[in-house]
């Protein structure tokens, strides 16, 4: 687990418009984009070499699986922060204000009276 | 000597802003009965004719990230801005430059590290909504120099209720020998229940009324006990999953005393968390 590494990436692409969009359209292409122009960089000289994502960090971070990366201790904030840029426009037209943040909430109900994984590192 | 003339402490909510400025066939139900009760709020501070604001809030992953997160912060810079991108895009919260107060942060700022409160600084500290929610509710003119101080209620591991509590005494002592003329209130948001990205999210009350309803009487009563020997980060946990923020409310209540009751109080319940409005007055109520 790489958790710190998934946060970077959602820490990173939330704060910067042209990252939202570019993984609102391209979820896997900017998943490798990413890694290549921001995941690898500490600031725009010096490199970072000990960080990357396993395969199923990757895997769920190209398919928007924000269930997952609840599940596997993605800080909270940044994945409902994230998620809600992406969907939440498109949701509030098709089914309302706060659709999105509702479902989000039910595709995690199973979590309901039980001890939520850690955003702990 | 200074003169602390009022203490915040209240939960901060960005939608407000929206909700109260949208076109009327735009706003939500209760969006009337929100901006009364907070202009109502806002007359607690008005009255206090603070000169300068000590504001305590949380920076909620905008500047501050976990390569390098500060426990507790305060800003030293001569201006601020305020409000990021991602506040906007999500909030509509406008962005503003706020004026610091430099003499006061510095002499806050080494009081607290001789008390052996060895805060991080930042001489380049851009505001997030934990502190521009408040400027709009209570101080929306935006027109008093401000110090601003950040705690980690979000990147565990956190400091304990405990410590919040004496930073904010710690504070107490450090405004009240301030040599100055100027007249200062201190100003805090956090979060009663809350749960953000976790099942409880966006429900019809805040994730835990019953949690919500003991905190305020808490804080009401300015009971430092009952809270040191009923809250912890796990039973914070229990009650919503950014509960945490209830510290900054306990460090709010730190400034203001131990033992010493509110002079307003005012709540209301809404979708998703519960706000609450609570003012005292250290030095005597305003004429």
């Amino acid at each position: 687990m790489s958790t710190y590494y998934v946060d970077k990436f959602l820490y990173t692409i939330d704060r910067d418009p042209k990252w939202v969009q570019r993984y609102k359209d391209d979820p896997a292409g900017t998943v490798a984009a990413w890694e290549e122009e921001v995941g690898r960089w500490l600031n725009a000289v010096e490199e970072t070499t000990v960080q990357s994502f396993t395969d199923s960090e990757r895997a769920a971070l190209a398919a928007h699986d924000y269930v997952w990366l609840f599940e596997h201790g993605a800080h909270f904030f940044l994945n409902l922060t994230l998620f809600i840029a992406l969907y939440d426009e498109d949701y509030t037209r098709e089914q309302g204000p706060l659709s999105f943040q509702r479902e989000f909430g039910r595709k995690l109900s199973h979590w309901l009276g039980r001890e939520y994984p850690s955003v702990g590192l | 000597m200074a003169q602390l003339t009022a203490v915040l402490a209240s939960t901060h909510h960005p939608f407000y802003y929206k909700a109260t400025t949208s076109p009327p066939e735009e706003r939500p139900p209760f969006a009337a009965e929100w901006q009364r009760k907070v202009e109502a709020y806002r007359e607690t501070l008005t009255a206090a004719a603070p000169d300068v604001l000590v504001m305590v809030g949380a920076d909620h992953f905008h500047q501050f990230f976990l390569d390098n997160y500060p426990q507790f912060l305060i800003g030293r810079a001569e201006r601020y801005d305020a409000t990021f991108y991602n506040e906007q895009r999500e909030f509509g919260l406008p962005t503003y430059v706020l004026d610091g107060e430099v003499e006061l942060s510095r002499y806050l700022h080494e009081g607290l590290l001789e008390r052996d409160f060895d805060f991080a600084f930042s001489h380049e500290l851009k505001l997030d909504h934990s502190i521009i929610c408040p400027i709009i509710t209570v101080r929306p003119e935006a027109d008093l120099p401000v110090v601003p101080v950040y705690t980690n209620i979000f990147a565990p591991p956190m400091p304990s209720p405990k410590r919040f509590w004496q930073v904010g005494r710690a504070i107490r002592e450090i405004i009240d020998a301030w040599p100055s003329d100027l007249r200062v209130a201190a100003i805090g948001t956090g979060h009663l229940s809350l749960e953000l990205g976790g099942p409880r999210q966006f429900g019809e009350h805040g994730p835990d009324p019953e949690f919500d309803r003991q905190a305020i009487e808490w804080l009401r009563d300015g009971n430092i006990d009952a809270i040191l020997a009923n809250v912890t980060h796990e039973s914070m946990a229990g009650a919503g999953n950014a509960t945490h923020g209830f510290m900054d409310l306990v460090l709010m209540m730190g400034i203001a005393g131990d033992g010493v009751r509110a002079d307003y109080v005012d709540e209301l319940d809404l979708f998703h968390t519960r706000e609450m409005y609570m003012t005292w007055y250290p030095n005597g109520a305003p004429a």
